[in-house]
C-alpha cells in the first residue's frame, strides 16, 4: 500500500483523494452485485453436487487438475469445486464463475485448517483464474465485429495460445515464487 | 450470438439431470445459495480496502509511468505503441481496459496487425487484481505469498505472447 504514496509524485492528489471516496462505493456496488449471482450460482452447485454432475466433471478433469494440484488427491469437495469454476471459465461465464471459485476458494481455506496465508494450491488457483481460460472470447469478438472485422474469430488460435501459454507460466511462476520452508 | 444459450443451457441441464436423479432442487437449491449469502457479506470488508487502495493506485497516475518506463524497451521488440497502455491497465481495471479497447477498435483498421495484438491481449488475460481481491477477500487471506508477482508474470507473458502468436499465425 506504500506504493499509493506515488500518487502524489506526479501531482494528481485530487484524483487519488476522489478515488478514496468513490471506490468503498464501487466495493459496495460490486458485493451487492456479487450477492445476487453469488446466491444463484451457489444455488446450483449444490443442486449440481447433489445430482452428480460435479462428480462427473470431476472424473473427467481430475488428471489435468492433480497435475497442477496433486496435494489435493484426496480431496474430492475441492477438486469438484475447483473443476465447477474450471468448467465456467472455459464456457465464458464470468458471472458464473466468481461465485463458484469462491467456494473452491473456501474449500482450500478448510484445508489449510482456516490459515491466513495463502497455501500453494490457493496461489496456483488464483493465478489460474487470473489467466483467461475462455475459449470464446465474446465481447471482444462482438467488439471487433462492430468495428468492421471481416472475421471477429480469426483471432482465436492466437487467443488459445497465449491463454495456455500465459496460464503455464504463471503456474510455474506460482509455484516458483511460493516462499519456501513455510509448510503449515 | 450462439454462446448467450449456454447459461439457460447449463442451468436447464443441472436442473434436468437433478430431477432425472430425484433431487429436491428447490430445497436444496435455497440451502447452496444460503451459503453464497454468507460469502457474500464476508466479501465487503476486504474488497472495500483492497478495491480502495487498487482504485488509488489507479488514479495516482501509476499506469502512465510505468507505460512511460516500458515503452521504448517495448517498442524495440515490435510491440505496437498503441497497445501497450492497454497491456499496463488490463491487470488494473476491467472496465478501464475494455474502454480503452474500444477506442482502438474504433481508431485502428480492422485485421491490423496492433489491433490483432489488442483483441488477442483483451481475449487472453484477466483483470489480474480484481480476482486476487475477490478470492482472497472472500475467505480473508492476509498473506498472499507471492500471487500478485506470479498473476503478472503471467499477465507479462500473455502481452509478450500476444505478439508471438500474432505474427506467427496471422500473417
Amino acid at each position: 500500500m506504500i506504493s499509493i504514496i506515488f500518487g502524489f509524485f506526479g501531482g494528481k492528489i485530487q484524483e487519488v483523494s476522489a478515488a478514496a471516496m468513490e471506490e468503498p462505493l464501487h466495493a459496495a456496488e460490486l458485493s451487492l452485485k456479487l450477492l445476487g449471482s453469488l446466491c444463484f450460482w451457489s444455488g446450483i452447485m449444490e443442486v449440481a453436487k447433489q445430482s452428480g454432475i460435479v462428480d462427473l466433471l470431476c472424473r473427467l478433469l481430475k488428471p489435468l487438475l492433480l497435475f497442477v494440484f496433486p496435494a489435493l488427491r484426496n480431496e474430492e469437495k475441492a477438486l469438484g469445486a475447483i473443476s465447477m469454476n474450471l468448467s465456467a471459465n472455459l464456457l465464458g461465464l464470468g458471472n458464473a464463475a466468481t461465485p463458484l471459485g469462491i467456494a473452491a476458494m473456501r474449500e482450500l481455506h478448510k484445508i489449510s485448517g482456516f490459515s491466513s496465508a495463502a497455501t500453494k494450491e490457493m496461489v496456483c488457483f488464483v493465478v489460474m483464474n487470473t489467466a483467461s481460460l475462455q475459449l470464446l472470447p465474446t465481447t471482444v469478438a462482438a467488439l471487433r465485429l462492430e468495428n468492421g472485422a471481416e472475421r471477429p474469430f480469426d483471432i482465436l488460435p492466437a487467443v488459445w495460445l497465449v491463454s495456455a501459454c500465459s496460464l503455464c507460466i504463471g503456474i510455474a511462476a506460482a509455484k516458483l515464487f511460493y516462499p519456501k520452508g513455510e509448510k503449515e | 450470438m450462439s454462446t448467450e444459450i449456454i447459461v439457460p443451457a447449463a442451468v436447464a441441464f443441472i436442473a434436468g439431470f437433478a430431477l432425472y436423479k430425484k433431487v429436491d432442487v428447490f430445497s436444496v437449491f435455497t440451502e447452496g445459495a444460503k451459503e453464497g449469502l454468507r460469502s457474500a457479506v464476508s466479501i465487503l470488508p476486504a474488497l472495500c480496502f483492497l478495491m480502495t487502495a487498487i482504485g488509488m493506485l489507479r488514479q495516482s497516475g501509476a499506469v502512465e509511468f510505468i507505460t512511460e518506463i516500458i515503452s521504448p524497451v517495448a517498442e524495440k521488440t515490435g510491440f505496437p505503441a498503441e497497445v501497450i497502455p492497454l497491456a499496463v491497465l488490463r491487470p488494473f481495471s476491467g472496465s478501464g481496459a475494455l474502454g480503452y479497447y474500444e477506442e482502438l477498435c474504433k481508431n485502428l483498421a480492422p485485421g491490423s496487425f496492433p489491433e490483432k495484438v489488442a483483441s488477442v491481449l483483451m481475449g487472453g488475460s484477466e483483470t489480474t487484481f480484481y480476482t486476487v481481491a475477490v478470492y482472497y477477500g472472500a475467505i480473508g487471506i492476509k498473506k498472499g505469498r507471492n500471487t500478485v508477482p506470479a498473476a503478472l508474470s503471467a499477465d507479462f507473458a500473455a502481452a509478450i505472447l500476444s505478439v508471438l502468436a500474432v505474427n506467427l499465425l496471422q500473417r
